[in-house]
């Protein structure tokens, strides 16, 4: 354990520092950002009408769309000069979600990893290798400095070239590595396909996510790579990769309660549950300057467990997380909304357009195919013509998204509609 | 001078031509001429009816995307080289052919074909030019 003071220490104690550090971020957003300072007009709500702990109930939710509300900085409680990076996920139409981090800020994340790669038995003397996208997205950036902090050597290799990413795995000596799950399968597959032996080389960890994966991927992982394989959680808003992490009882994630507050809440009603309920995922940020967040829900769903871990940390562990309340869909460790695909469609000139999400997953990789019901509108008598707007759409959704898609152009009314409203996805991955 | 083409979309599944060819039949309409242009995913139907306007209308309703296109149809000598005269004639004045294809009767001892060019203006005076009989749209929909 990096930090067993903190990591293990009792509830109780927890709970008090995590009201101090509360209260601290509430009068921080309540000064220095007037949305937050609106909605606690709206509520009648003063910073001083934080008596307790459980008066957190009392502060307003901050959802997705107060983040594109804001574009770009308008949530950031920090001045600019004191912002020393921003990170930045694609938007639902068009405008990215944008995130600030101070020095404390990317010093406190450095701290979290750390510990996680910890968790996953890193120190100094280890090889991690960074396979994570690096850029505007959290995973690259935020492993980096972690494990860095932590000690340990970094590979920033970031993501894809799994010819090069294998090389390096076998002639640096990987001993963790760090990227989607889906992509680790891909690579145990090309490293048996190559005659690479990685089950008995120096790899003895993997710190996977960004995406969601299963306990039969677990088990292939382990298998696939002679690892152990760990699931990461986080999302850029609150952080980035880190808000939670497993530990070796790989028996749900640990919550970085040091900085963050879970809830768990009836995604209808907004209604906090109790530990054990299965509902949405819902975090306040107590330690951050640049982007605080209270309440953010994430439209995650899972479930939050207090009981005791066996590797006596005493942060509560969420579960895998288990779905959306939104139609949000993770390809290749992307966040794709169904929205996003519609707003290419409606810049191409399409009024109505009616489009559906296929995603797949062939061999370990997955695949989007884009339905699109030809309009009058789109539609030439020259093939030529067509295939031309299947490359512009092609494009136009790699340059929003970052990801590639195959788009395939149906005839009217081949898309299911039920009640009136159109079904956007059709997920057949069997995780 | 002008003829009106239905364009159809198709996905490539079964079913769909026979589909679309049972509308027109019920609809008392006739297909005088007919190609298909296909990807491995789609295809385009094109077709020259007995009454382009129905067509679009009863196809429409099927639920079909469906657009009309101006077309020049030419007789063509049916002998050796016939085609060639009109191509080279077309290629000389710097018209593009997008596609063509056959009727599927003759109308007399020329070969009828469908031109689609981009510049169909340019074309018609052009081939009237060259003494290249074209057939008007009323005609080519009682062959
Ligand atoms: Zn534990």
């Amino acid at each position: 354990m990096l930090h067993p003071e903190i990591e293990s220490m009792p509830r109780e104690q927890l709970q008090k520092l995590q009201f101090e550090k509360l209260k601290k971020t509430v009068e921080r957003v309540y000064e220095n950002v007037p949305f937050y300072k609106q909605k606690f007009q709206e509520k009648g709500l003063l910073p001083g009408d934080l008596k307790s702990f459980d008066d957190l109930k009392l502060l307003p939710f901050t959802v997705k769309q107060d983040l594109r509300d804001n574009y770009p900085f308008g949530l950031f409680a920090a001045p600019m000069s004191d912002v020393v990076r921003v990170h930045a996920s694609s938007g639902t139409t068009g405008k990215p979600t944008v995130v600030g981090y101070t020095q404390n800020d990317i010093d406190g994340w450095s701290d979290i990893i750390a510990r996680c790669v910890a968790m996953a038995g890193g120190g100094k003397g280890d090889v991690v290798q960074v396979a994570y996208g690096y850029g505007l997205f959290t995973g690259g950036l935020g492993l980096h400095y972690g494990a860095e902090r932590l000690g340990a050597a970094v590979i920033p290799i970031s993501g894809g070239n799994t010819k090069r990413q294998l090389m390096l795995m076998e002639d640096f000596g990987t001993t963790i590595l760090c990227c989607t799950p889906s992509y680790a399968l891909f690579l145990a597959e090309e490293a048996r396909e190559h005659g690479i032996d990685l089950i008995n080389g120096k790899i003895k960890a993997g710190i996977f996510g960004a995406e969601p994966w299963s306990e039969n991927m677990r088990k292939e992982l382990e298998k696939g790579l002679g690892i152990k394989a760990y699931n990461i959680y986080g999302l850029s808003e609150i952080m980035g990769p880190g808000v939670s992490m497993e530990c070796e009882c790989q028996c749900g994630m640990h919550i970085m309660e040091d900085f963050f507050i879970p809830e768990i809440i009836d995604p209808d009603t907004g209604e906090t549950l109790p530990y054990g309920a299965k509902g949405e995922l819902v975090f306040t940020t107590i330690t951050k300057e640049a982007f605080p967040l209270l309440r953010y829900r994430t439209r995650d769903i899972s479930v939050l467990r207090e009981e005791k871990c066996d590797c006596g940390r005493t942060f509560v562990r969420m579960e895998r997380v288990m779905g959306r309340t939104d139609d949000m869909l993770i390809i290749r460790g992307v966040n794709v909304f169904p929205s996003q695909i519609e707003s290419v469609l409606l810049e191409i000139g399409e009024t109505e357009p009616h489009y559906l999400l296929v995603v797949d997953r062939q061999g370990n990789l997955d695949n989007l195919e884009v339905w699109v019901e030809v309009s009058e509108k789109m539609f030439s008598d020259e093939v030529r013509k067509l295939e031309e707007l299947e490359k512009k759409l092609r494009h136009e959704i790699a340059s929003l998204l970052g990801i590639s898609a195959k788009i395939k152009l149906v005839e009217p009314k081949t898309i299911p509609r039920s009640e009136g409203k159109a079904k956007r996805v059709v997920d057949k991955r069997e995780l | 001078m002008k003829v009106q083409q239905i364009s159809v979309f198709l996905e490539n599944k079964s079913g769909r031509l026979a589909t679309l060819t049972e509308v027109l039949g019920e609809a008392g309409i006739n297909i005088r001429a007919l190609s298909i242009a296909d990807t491995s995913d789609f295809g385009i139907l094109r077709l020259i009816v007995s009454n382009p306007a129905n067509a679009l209308k009863v196809l429409k309703e099927a639920g079909f995307t469906v657009s009309i296109t101006d077309v020049i149809a030419v007789e063509v000598k049916d002998e050796p080289g016939g085609l060639a005269v009109v191509l080279k004639a077309l290629e000389m004045a710097g018209i593009n052919i997008e596609y063509l294809y056959a009727f599927l009767e003759k109308s007399s001892n020329d070969a009828l074909v469908v031109f689609r060019v981009e510049q169909i203006d340019d074309a018609l005076s052009l081939l009237a030019k060259n003494n290249i009989n074209v057939l008007k749209g009323e005609d080519v929909y009682k062959l």
